[in-house]
């Protein structure tokens, strides 16, 4: 620590820090969870899209 | 098909703007607003984030206990939803609130923890108590008696969590403040705005995770829903073994 800072200041850095790093540690679990989220949303519109042209077929026969 | 309801997420943005605002605003009025305290000197700065973390902590155990009630008079699965994400957002700032009052009694009392002290055991008991929650959410396979149990759990502890704190004000302090209470260390104007900007920055923090994660949670469920509805056999997956709970998509 320089001269100028005020005693102590370490510990209420790592006071906010740890704060921070629990915010981060969050947000990074429920970035996890979110491309998660979109990669299973991506899967079931490719079986979707894979879907389509039988469905669309067996509607047009029955008609 | 699924609903496309947004239920949790529709004011989030607000308050996610609202609660870096006030946030930022309650840094800065810790930091270049409020005096440095005589005693402690610098240090003291830390209590404008423990105090509120702590604060926050403890009534975001007791929101848990009410939405147990609501939820043991209804059966509604939504308000097992926000008792269960109450607890486990208290949770995580409860371990917030146990490290920074550490790092404060290190700067402040020269130790990272002192066991004769009423309000730091008892705050360590409700923290032990509320690790529980998940655990015993997570031994129960069916759904609905996981939702009854857990409600009870959430009731009986959030009562316990007043009551506690109650017990431990009429205790005599060792060295722990009593920073807002009637007699002894009233705080001066100006650390006093600070103080309650912290608080309200905190807990605007605490609705906003919230809200994010009920809306996760929401979202995830919409999901399951949406591809067992598209699923070619028909047949519903082996529901997996979850503390969470089950959120029904109509």
């Amino acid at each position: 620590m320089t001269d100028t800072l005020p005693p102590n200041t370490g510990y209420v850095a790592a006071a906010y820090l740890v704060f921070l790093l629990i915010l981060l540690i969050y947000f990074v679990i429920m970035a996890i969870r979110t491309a998660r989220v979109e990669r299973e949303l991506a899967e079931l519109l490719t079986k979707v899209e894979r879907r389509s042209p039988s469905d669309s077929a067996a509607e047009t026969s029955s008609q | 098909m699924p609903t496309t309801k947004s239920l949790y997420g529709r004011r989030l943005p607000g308050y996610a703007i609202a609660t870096a605002i006030v946030l930022t605003a309650s840094i800065a009025l810790a930091f270049f607003y409020a005096p440095i305290e005589v005693d402690q000197g610098f240090s003291q700065k830390i209590f404008y984030i423990h105090v509120p973390l702590a604060i926050v902590t403890l009534g975001g155990f007791v929101f848990g206990g009410i939405f147990g009630i609501q939820y043991l008079r209804s059966g509604d699965t939504r308000h097992d939803l926000r008792s269960y994400t109450a607890i486990h957002q208290g949770l995580i700032f409860c371990i917030g609130a146990l490290i920074t009052g550490s790092i404060w009694a290190k700067a402040a009392w020269g130790q990272w923890w002192v066991w004769d002290e009423p309000t730091l055991v008892s705050f360590l008991i409700v923290f032990l108590l509320y690790c529980t929650y998940q655990p015993l959410r997570f031994s129960i396979e069916d759904p609905e008696r996981q939702a009854r149990y857990a409600a009870v759990f959430a009731v009986v502890a959030g009562v316990f969590v007043p009551v506690n704190f109650i017990a431990v004000r009429l205790a005599s302090p060792l060295i722990h403040p009593r920073v807002l209470g009637s007699s002894g260390g009233s705080l001066p104007n100006d650390m006093r705005i600070a103080f309650y900007s912290a608080l309200l920055g905190i807990t605007l923090l605490f609705i906003t995770i919230c809200k994010y994660e009920m809306a996760s949670k929401h979202s995830r469920a919409q999901l399951a829903a949406l591809r067992r509805s598209l699923s070619e056999e028909d047949d519903e997956p082996a529901a997996i073994r979850t503390a969470a709970p089950r959120i029904a998509i109509k």
